[in-house]
């Protein structure tokens, strides 16, 4: 049982959902919930830290910001957007809980997240393990030689770096030349087989956003444009992600 | 890239087969990731990625999640949840993939994405599931006849030495 009845108060206080609704198309339908419980019913993080996302946005709804914006619940939704998905009216939670991560003051959002963002700020990578560029083209240029010399069909095999022109920019998530390059191998070989014209780049390789999951809208823009920018200076036609 | 591996096996630029996994019968699932399937390319794109894993692990021995595709579950490791220090709500979220899984009786997790990759390898081992990750294109070279042994990282025991290309 609740402790007692949550007293409201006289006039409707609500900012902060007024403020997210200004910001999405349609307002995100944040004010046609139903109440039906679809999104916390198929909701993973539903229990943990007492929040589901039905009770979230109804407290966003009754303007319970300072709730909102303090509770860590919102660092433990993953914004899979399976409850926007599920919700008969399209409700987007998931920005909500975005915009209350983004609430936060900076150096008070969890470290982890922070840190792996201000890595990926530090050199042109992008990388959240903070790899500067020539580390990359290095580790990329001596495990392409090693399986060169070892795997005798595979002594043609390319593994381009600022290839001009080539059809495909392929990104990196950083776990692979960092801790396991052999890892990158195979992948390698798919292309290879292929025929694939590809190229990684110096610069914005890293395929991980960490900036973006810590809601710091600038930073995220600033290391997908480093990737964009390389993509398109190179001529290449398809940006393709890494699995 | 899954639309990618789809495209060239049905080009039959990729060669795969399953006949490694004929008399094995070494059963896989896919975890289809949230980014890739319901917040970008819809039932589609994870209706490729169901094409890519049962051609290199045989129809038969492909058994889906429930739900599955832009209905599946998120793993958990999303969203910057695998840094966010947060670990034990982490995990707790997780059950509900873990127990997908485990219902499947899977002997292996395909997850072709980073953060699902870690997130569910964790999974296994906190929840005792005993069943592997693994990225698609170690299965997709391993049918190909060239996955050398030293890009086995991910593989159980059951795949160690098969198909090793130079042996």
């Amino acid at each position: 049982m609740a402790e007692g009845a949550i007293k409201l108060g006289g006039k409707r206080k609500s900012i902060f959902m007024d403020k997210v609704k200004k910001l999405l198309p349609d307002g995100g339908n944040l004010n046609l919930c139903l109440t039906c419980g679809t999104c916390s019913a198929g909701c993973p993080a539903t229990g943990l830290e007492d929040m589901d996302p039905r009770k979230f946005l109804r407290m966003a709804a009754l303007g319970m910001d300072e709730e909102l914006t303090s509770t860590p619940w919102v660092w433990m939704c993953t914004m899979c957007y399976r409850c926007v998905y599920a919700c008969p009216m399209q409700i987007d939670i998931p920005a909500l809980v975005y915009e209350a991560r983004a609430s936060w003051p900076r150096e008070t959002r969890p470290k982890g997240i922070v840190g792996s963002c201000d890595m990926a700020l530090r050199n042109q990578s992008g990388s959240a393990m903070g790899t500067p560029p020539d580390d990359f083209v290095f580790v990329v240029e001596d495990v392409l030689e090693e399986y060169r010399e070892t795997q005798p069909d595979f002594k043609d095999m390319e593994a381009p770096i600022d290839k001009k022109g080539a059809h495909f920019f392929l990104n990196q998530n950083s776990r692979e030349p960092v801790t396991e390059p052999d890892e990158m191998v195979p992948l390698w070989k798919i292309l290879h087989v292929v025929g694939a014209d590809w190229t990684y780049g110096s610069k914005g390789w890293a395929g991980e956003n960490y900036c973006m999951f810590l809601a710091d809208n600038d930073s995220w823009e600033k290391i997908v444009r480093t990737s964009i920018n390389t993509a398109k200076e190179l001529g290449c036609r398809v940006f393709l992600n890494t699995e | 890239m899954y639309q990618y591996y789809a495209k060239w096996i049905r080009e039959g630029k990729l060669k795969v087969n399953s006949d490694w996994n004929k008399d094995l019968k070494i059963k896989f699932t896919v975890q289809d990731p949230c980014q890739i399937v319901r917040k970008s390319y819809g039932d589609e794109v994870a209706d490729d990625l169901r094409y890519v894993v049962k051609s290199i692990v045989g129809e038969e021995n492909f058994i889906d999640m429930t739900p599955n595709k832009s209905n599946n579950y998120c793993c958990g490791g999303g969203g910057g949840a695998l840094q966010s220090g947060y670990k034990e709500q982490r995990l707790q979220y997780g059950i509900v993939k873990d127990k997908q899984i485990k219902v499947t009786k899977a002997d292996y997790c395909i997850a072709a994405c980073h953060n699902c990759h870690a997130q569910i390898h964790e999974l296994s081992e906190h929840y005792g599931g005993n069943y592997s990750v693994v990225h698609l294109w170690t299965l997709i070279c391993l049918s190909l006849g060239i996955l050398g042994e030293n890009e086995r990282a991910y593989l159980g025991d059951d795949l160690k030495n098969i198909a090793v290309y130079g042996a």
